[in-house]
Order: structure tokens, then sequence, then C-alpha cells
């Protein structure tokens, strides 16, 4: 049963090698990265291959909701955890990040104050808050963007794991808590700008976010963070405590009863999910150039959880495909027809929970299943025929 | 926490019971679910728990495991240890396996897989996370899927063993975790005849070197066990001893054999 040549491979290579979706979408990635760059910058404006900069923005941002969709996938696919609140683990990544482009910005800014950022000059403050500080080193900033959704995932979690909540409560509280961040970060005294958020950037470390060269180094960026975070998430749900997971999603109290502290393996994977989905929050901003409240917005985690239902739960793999197939839906459908984007939105996801269980992902595995038995079938009657 | 106790050593003359309840009362928004219980489970006994529905047996094995804390009364393990004290993991990792009624097996991973997550060792994220299986716990998991009648099955989804099937794969959970107390509860049930007579043989062997409580409602299987029974009647104990015994009693026969 144990192959000698597998065991001699890394522990990548073993991972990768039993997972043929996976190595597939690594290796588009891993194209898109080098290619999307190389067509955006090299190619001359009216080439046939020439991919023009607001497509390489538009990719980034879906790869950006990729990895996103990821995160949610790890625990709501594997360990049963439907968490409506992901959007706020992905905006405080982001905010995090806006808070040292803003910092960058520095003289620069339409009051020329090098100390305050606009908004707080216009507020008439005179001095930057403590929660501030820090932010105009790179490296803090940047560990922030894991720190803080981890910090909060993991106080939420704690209590809420601890008190075993589970279920449709545990949605709604996580829902509950996006929602009271939206609504925190709305007033202007927290010191995050308010309902405008944190816009008019202009650099990160050093090279402008208007250049096509930046914009390609981010995008390229997004890719390879998606193309690393699918092989952590894999190594995490192919090892044994992936499959306590599981069993947790499947049957908790039998877990508990085989010694399992189920809030623990819980609480893990919902703060490595945290860290994730602040990441995908970090790489969105300076691609969009511009984080505001609205990204704690209910319907926005909402629709992480439809992302990853069309995708197909549970496979990593349905995560990344449902994420960039319902937004590039979306980017297609509210040029095209505005109106009636919501509705599509909310139909696709009642066909898909009642048509189509498990996603793209499972349709094209029925297919193929379907295909195979057609061939193993009809294999043994041409044998009986000859 | 990973207090995981091997099974041997039950027979030394210090330990005087496995199990044993003293006075447990537990009641819910008034009605006395059990009522004043008590039960002495020796070391390496095998022992049936019988009574009608709502006698008890359920919220019994929950105080046992952790579940539900009782209202009153002493529960003690091991002589010295007071399970009250205690959550479901620890109880679990104390040594006490416990097989629920409706069988619960991880449906969507492999009988192997099953196994594998139930067999004894420490129970920590960071360990799941870097748990690399020796040879020798690959060798204990294969040697319990054949115990437990399942080698054909071995790579198969849980999900799709027959009910029977599901409930030796969990007896085979519970004992990989090397737990010295196993409770039971209603192993036959919706199974057919020969798979129950299969069962109790099952049973008889795994106490060999465990101690064995199970809660049944079928006659033809608790006489297969051939043990000492215990009639649970409204939360308390109606009557001990053998079956023929316990079944001559005129109570017993009101309440439950008789019907």
């Amino acid at each position: 049963m144990i192959n000698k040549t597998i065991f001699e491979r890394s522990a990548i290579g073993r991972l990768l090698l039993a997972d043929k979706a996976g190595r597939y979408l690594i290796g588009v990635l891993l194209a898109a990265m080098i290619l999307v760059p190389l067509c955006n910058l090299l190619m001359p404006a009216g080439s046939f291959f020439h991919i023009p900069t607001y497509v390489v923005v538009l990719l980034g941002k879906y790869l950006c909701y990729a990895l996103l969709a990821l995160a949610l996938d790890l625990v709501w696919g594997y360990c049963g955890i439907l968490s409506l609140g992901h959007g706020a683990f992905f905006a405080l990544g982001g905010y995090a990040m806006g808070m040292h482009l803003m910092r960058q910005i520095g003289e620069r800014g339409v009051y020329g104050n090098a100390e305050l950022p606009d908004f707080m000059v216009f507020l008439n403050w005179t001095e930057l808050p403590w929660y501030w500080y820090g932010f105009d080193s790179f490296f803090f900033a940047m560990f922030m963007v894991a720190l803080v959704p981890a910090a909060l995932a993991f106080v939420f979690g704690w209590l809420a794991f601890r008190s075993r909540v589970t279920g449709v409560y545990l949605s709604i509280i996580t829902q509950a808590m996006t929602y009271a961040l939206l609504l925190a970060f709305f007033r202007n005294d927290m010191g995050f700008g308010g309902n405008n958020g944190l816009t008019d950037f202009k650099d990160i470390l050093g090279f402008s976010l208007q250049s096509d060269v930046t914009r390609c180094v981010l995008f390229a960026l997004s890719a390879l963070s998606v193309a690393l975070a699918y092989i952590l998430c894999r190594a995490i749900v192919s090892s044994k405590y992936g499959r306590v997971l599981v069993a947790i999603r499947d049957a908790e109290s039998r877990t508990r009863f085989m010694g399992y502290r189920v809030e623990h393996f819980k609480l893990f994977v919902f703060v490595v999910s945290a860290m994730l989905a602040g990441i995908a929050g970090a790489l969105y901003v300076p691609q969009v150039g511009i984080i505001n409240p609205g990204e704690f917005g209910p319907i926005n985690s909402i629709e992480i959880v439809i992302w990853v239902a069309i995708g197909g739960r549970g496979t990593l793999f349905g995560a990344v495909i449902g994420a960039v197939a319902v937004n590039y839906a979306k980017t297609y459908f509210t040029g095209a027809f505005p109106e009636v984007w919501l509705f599509m939105l909310g139909a696709l996801f009642v066909i898909s929970t009642l048509y189509l269980p498990k996603g793209i992902v499972g349709v094209v595995n029925q297919l193929r299943e379907r295909r195979a038995e057609r061939n193993a079938t009809s294999t043994p009657e041409q044998g009986a025929q000859s | 926490m990973s207090a995981v106790v091997k099974s041997p050593g039950f027979h030394s003359a210090e330990m005087q019971s496995m199990l044993y309840l003293n006075g447990v009362t537990k009641s819910f928004d008034g009605f006395k679910a059990i009522n004043n219980l008590s039960l002495d489970i020796y070391p390496g006994e095998l022992r049936a728990i019988i009574g009608p529905n709502g006698a008890g047996k359920s919220t019994m094995m929950d105080i046992i495991t952790g579940k539900t804390r009782p209202d009153s009364g002493e529960v003690r393990f091991r002589d010295s240890i007071d399970l009250t004290q205690y959550d479901e993991a620890d109880i679990a990792n104390l040594g006490i396996g416990r097989k629920f009624q409706k069988p619960t097996v991880i449906e969507t991973l492999t009988v192997w897989e099953n196994v594998e997550l139930a067999l004894a060792g420490t129970r920590s994220v960071l360990r799941a996370l870097l748990h690399k299986l020796s040879s020798e716990q690959a060798d204990k998991i294969d040697e319990v899927i054949k115990l437990v009648g399942l080698k054909a099955k071995t790579n198969d989804l849980a999900g799709s063993l027959s009910h029977g099937q599901k409930q030796w794969l969990e007896i085979g959970m519970l004992i990989v975790q090397g737990p010295e107390l196993l409770l039971v509860d209603e192993p036959a049930a919706g199974m057919t005849d020969h798979e129950t007579m299969e069962t109790a043989a099952l049973l008889k062997e795994i106490n060999k070197d465990h101690t064995v409580v199970v809660v049944e409602h079928d006659m033809d299987f608790i006489k297969a066990l051939d043990s000492k029974v215990t009639v649970l009647h409204e939360g308390g104990v109606l009557a001990e001893g053998r079956l023929e015994v316990v079944s001559a009693n005129p109570r017993v026969i009101e309440v439950y054999l008789g019907r």
C-alpha cells in the first residue's frame, strides 16, 4: 500500500502527489504569476497578448477573494464552523495595511501635515492616537496584519467554543461580531477615518501604487499567497489534525468522548483561518486603493459563504474556483445588468444549495464518475462480444 | 490531561471497585431521572444493565462520562477518582470509553482512519498536526479492525457500512482508546439475530482484558452475555443478580419482564 518513491519525496511533494486538482491549481497560479505581469509590462498596448492594467488589478482582487474563500473553507468545509463574520478578519487585515499606507503618505496629504493623516487634521486632532504608533514600520504593520485578526479570532473563538456555541447560533454571533465592528469603524472618534475609511495612498516601500510595475508585483504576490496558503491548508487537512477536524464536523460529541479537546482543535483552525483572511485583506487594500467600514458589512461575509458553496465546500480548490467564478460573474453582470446582480447571486445560492450541494467541483466529479462507470460497463461487454 | 492508562492492572489487590456510584440523584425540571442510585462494578466484571424506557439508563451513562453532572451523590472511578470533577474529554483520557446507543462513527472517514483517531495517544493539537504513525500503531489498528471483523472493509468509508458493522467499528474504536472501563449502550439495537449473537461473543472477548458495562433491552442478548444483571427502574436499582434469579423476582416481572 505504501509506495516507497512517495516517501522519498519532500513533504510538499508528497502532499501534492496525492492531490491532482491541487497540482493543477498551483500550476495555474504560478503560470499566472509569471505570465500576467509579462503580458502587461512587455507586450505593446495594441498586441493581442497585452493585458491591460485594469485587468491585472481585477485579477489581483479575485485572488485576494480566493485567499479569503480558502480561509473560510478551512473552517467551514472541514470543521463545520459556518462563520458569517470572516469579512471582519479580512477588513482588519486590510485596515492594518491601510494604516501603514496612510503613514507612508507623510506630508503629501491635502493638509501637508507630516505627523497626522488628513482625516485627523480635519477632525482637529493634535496628536496621533497610541494605536497608530508603529505603523510607520512596514514589518510592524505586516505583523499586525496577521496578529490583529488572530487575536480577535482567539478571544472570540475561546469564548464561543468553550461555551459550546455551535451551528446556527455560532453563525449568528459571528454575524453580530462583524456588524458590531462595522458600526464601531463608522464612528469618526475611533480614529480609523470614519465612513470614508483610509484612502489616497501614495506608495508602498517607496514604490508608487499607481505604477504598472507595482501593480504587477502586487498581483504576483497575491497569486503566490494563494498558492502558499493552499499548500498550508492542504497540509493541515491532510494531517491527523485534519481528520480530527472532520470528526468534529461530523460527530462532535463522539470526538469529545474519544478524548479530544474539541474547543482547542476548533480554536486553532479558527485562528489560522482568521490570519489567512487578514493577509487577504492586506493584499487587497493596496490593489483597490481604499479600505472603509463597508468591508465589515454582514452581506460581504455572507457572499464569501456563497463563493465557497458554489465552488464546492470542503475541497479547498473549490473555494478558489468559486471565489474567482462568482466574482468574475459579478464584474460582468454589474457592468452589463447592474440591477439584476443581487437577484442572480441569490438565485445562484438557492440553485447551488438545492441542486448542486457539492458545488462546481461536485458536478465535475459526478460527471467524471459517470464517465468512468460508462467505461467500466462498456469494456466487459466488448470483451464478451469478441 | 493525558492520563491514558493501559488496561491491565485492575486485578491488583488494592482496587476495590472499577466504578462506584453511591446515592446519585439527578432531576430534570423536577423529574428525578436518577433517584438515589447505587452501583458497584468490580474490576474485570461484565455487567448487564436492563430496565424499561425512562429507567434512567442513558442519564446514568451521561453522569459517568461527564456529560451531565449529578445533583448529589458519589461517582468514583478506580476507588479514588471523583468523576464529577471532570468533563468528557478528561474522563475519556482517564480510561472510560463510551459507545452510544445510535452508532456514531465518522462517516466521511474510512474504517482505518476512524480507528486511527480513536487510538490511544496524546490528544493535543500540536501532536495531531505533526503526527506520524509508527508501525506498532499501524499494527495495533489492523489488529483491532480484524478483532471486530471489518478487515475486508478497512479502506471503505464508514458511512458505507451496514448498521451492525458500524456498531462493531465503534466498539473497535473504543478498544483502541485503551480504556479500563467500557460503557456500551444498546449494542444490539437494530441488529439481526445473527449479528446480535456475534456482538455478545465480541463483548465477552473484550471482557477478557476490560471491565465492561452493557445497557441492553434484548433478552436473548443478555442471556448470551451470561453475566450479572442489574435492573433499573425509575432511576434506582430494582434488583441485581444472575438473570435467572432476577427474572424470577416478582417486582421485576411486574415492571419490566411481564409486559
